[in-house]
């Protein structure tokens, strides 16, 4: 696989020893490596085509720094490229607009939806809000228990949600008794939906009119392909998302779905996943989630310090 | 919607797997040029195929393409490619009278569909008129014993269940043992998603099995592994280390109602030279195809 893109580029940038400049012959074959490694990242292959020419663009008649090798150059270029692509300052939560304030999770089937639901609850009351859980999946067996239970698992109120209400009239409700059990942040729970589901798309933006929330966040699956930009681009269109939380980051994925996911939608990723357990929620880091994509791991550490 | 509509509705989405517009792109009069290839690429990799497949037949199409000069007659060498990816289907044991109850032990990653994979199927088996049981050894989950529960109530099948927390191992044993005592058909064994590098969740997997083959030597006789469509290359990662675990016996790809193609199922099919058998079409209970390459390929281009 790709765990060595340094070695790989190195040598084919062996005859170019030390100093130097890029150009446009010799940094063509290690692009094609780049380009290479991202798609076995998954990065989409329109984004990674347009990504590779930014790069070059930006690589051509640099100087190769006196401590690298050009191929260590390139990647670091690349590096570089990609933590500023998925960087973003406004990384917090959002809580603004109406009060008590509401995140909407939104996603395909079976991305992690519900158990972020829960991840967030135990994070904001970490951080001083009164979280309320409002399930609104009515469609998924046994979808509303299994908030249930993770809510009472860690002792946060779950509106009492039945299979036979309506997903707008549940949200509705939701926040006049989230104000009764004195909350001040509700974490609405929709179900798993394509982004093709016309019926089910227009759903949520009944529900995001009637309540008007802070913030909608789309619930990604990290293990994604090539279809993440479909995904995210559709959520977004019809709900203009406020960012994305990445789920699953704990297993092997390289995870090119976020550099996609950014390059399409432009909103920032602003946690990860990284296990099934309430408190396994990270925030999102652009640097690491870069030398994850190049398959770098912490080898990247010696070209930082370059 | 009925059964010849259903079909017919299965068909196309069997035909979106891999690739749309592929005909257009095989026109008549088109040249066999490097702009050609360059989208014939370009469909592959956004199918999720997989760059090494990838590789490989553009390589060996562009080889043959030598003798050829219009995109026409590409297509049938484009063709055979595709269907050389998936191996045949092997011949399942479900009448095999030493195996009854015929036990399948469904797998997989975090949230791809298993649990409604397995409902789908205890319907199929049912309809067939065999005796069906869900052993419910998803304990860990939230609420996963509800949700097989209600998947065993829409098909009227039998289910075996622990509480939540209990040793897996020992629902997947008792689900064996109470299909045997009472005549079952078909034991189905729904398990926890899990990521494949997780050692001590993998190792509980095996444990499982091995709870299995203690009660009834043989089973179980098939070990599903349940990929999602919208997973890309991680898919060969998940399946060799499932494979590794417990022995994946075939496979079944979901959520091919959306618009992933899914297609790193190929890569994972021919290296793990096990068959997909099921394709998930929907969320409902009839959103269940049976997978035959031939079929799928041909429709692909007719
Ligand atoms: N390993 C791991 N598993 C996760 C993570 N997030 C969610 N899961 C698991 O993924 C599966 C699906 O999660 P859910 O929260 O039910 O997903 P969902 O989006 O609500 O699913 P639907 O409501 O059916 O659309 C469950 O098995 C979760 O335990 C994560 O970060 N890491
Ligand atoms: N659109 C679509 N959704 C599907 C399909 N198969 C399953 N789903 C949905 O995907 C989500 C996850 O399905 P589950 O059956 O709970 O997945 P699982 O693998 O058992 O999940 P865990 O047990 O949490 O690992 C649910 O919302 C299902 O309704 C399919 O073929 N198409
Ligand atoms: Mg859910
Ligand atoms: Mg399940």
């Amino acid at each position: 696989m790709f765990d060595n893109l340094s070695d790989k580029l190195n040598a084919v940038f062996k005859k170019l020893k030390g100093r130097g400049t890029l150009t446009e012959k010799n940094i063509e074959e290690g692009l094609k490596q780049v380009r290479l490694a991202l798609l076995e990242a998954d990065v989409n292959y329109r984004v990674a085509k347009k990504v590779i020419s930014d790069i070059k663009e930006r690589a051509l008649g640099q100087d190769v720094m006196d401590s690298l090798t050009p191929g260590q150059q390139i990647v670091k270029i690349v590096y570089d490229e990609f933590t500023t692509m998925m960087g973003d300052e406004h990384e917090a939560l959002n809580f603004g607009g109406a009060t008590p304030a509401s995140i909407m999770l939104v996603g395909l089937q079976g991305s992690g939806k519900t158990t972020t639901a829960g991840k967030l609850a135990l994070f904001l009351r970490k951080n001083g809000r009164k979280p309320y859980l409002v399930p609104v999946d009515v469609y998924r067996p046994a979808a509303i228990e299994q908030l249930q239970k993770l809510g009472s698992q860690i002792g946060v109120p779950v509106f009492p949600s039945t299979a036979q209400m309506a997903p707008v009239d549940i949200c509705t409700e939701a926040v006049r008794s989230a104000i009764n059990e004195g909350c001040d942040t509700l974490l609405i729970d929709t179900a798993g939906r394509l982004h093709i589901d016309e019926e089910l798309m227009a759903e949520l933006e009944a529900i995001k009119k009637s309540i008007k929330p802070s913030e909608i966040l789309l619930v990604a699956d990290a293990m994604t392909g090539q279809d993440a930009v479909n995904i995210a681009e559709s959520f977004d269109k019809r709900l203009n998302l406020g960012g994305v939380i990445l789920s699953k980051m704990d297993g092997d994925a390289r995870g090119g779905a976020a550099l996609s996911i950014k390059a399409v939608t432009g909103k920032p990723l602003k946690f990860i996943g990284v296990g099934e357990k309430t408190t396994a929620l990270e925030p999102f880091y652009p640097d690491r989630m870069a030398s994850r994509i190049l398959g770098m791991g912490d080898t990247l550490s010696f070209i930082e310090k370059a | 919607m009925d059964l010849i509509g259903k079909f017919k509705k299965g068909l196309s989405k069997t035909r979106d797997i891999l690739l749309t517009d592929v005909n257009e792109l095989f026109s008549m009069d088109r040249k066999i040029d490097e702009s050609l290839f360059e989208e014939l690429e370009e469909i592959l990799v956004m199918s999720d195929l997989g760059i090494d497949i990838t590789m490989e037949i553009m390589e060996k199409v562009s080889k043959k393409s030598r003798k050829l000069s219009t995109a026409d007659e590409l297509k049938e060498v484009f063709k055979d490619e595709l269907k050389a990816l998936f191996p045949v289907k092997e011949e399942t044991l479900l009448n095999d009278p030493k195996a009854k109850p015929h036990v399948i032990m469904v797998v997989g990653v975090n949230g791809t569909g298993k649990t409604t994979t397995l409902g789908k199927l205890a319907l199929k088996y049912k309809s067939e008129g065999k005796k069906v049981l869900i052993a419910a050894a998803d304990t860990f989950r939230a609420a996963a014993i509800e949700q097989v529960e209600i998947w065993a109530d829409r098909a009227s099948v039998s289910i075996v269940k622990h509480r939540a927390g209990a040793d897996p191992a020992a629902v997947a044993f008792d689900g064996v043992e109470a299909g045997m005592a009472r005549g079952m058909d078909v034991v189905l064994i729904d398990t926890a998603g899990r990521l494949h590098t997780q050692k001590n969740l993998m190792d509980e997997l095996r444990k499982i099995k091995r709870s299995v083959s203690k009660r009834m030597p043989g089973a179980p006789h098939e070990v599903l592994m349940v990929l999602d469509a919208t997973t890309g290359q991680n898919a060969l990662s998940q399946a060799k280390l499932f494979n590794e675990a417990v022995g994946v016996t075939s496979l079944a790809l979901t959520k091919l109602d959306g618009t992933a193609k899914g297609g790193i199922v190929a890569a994972v099919a021919k290296s793990m030279k096990a068959p997909l058998k099921y394709i998930g079409i929907g969320e409902g209970v009839e959103d269940l195809q049976e997978f035959d390459a031939e079929i799928f390929v041909d429709a692909l281009f007719d």
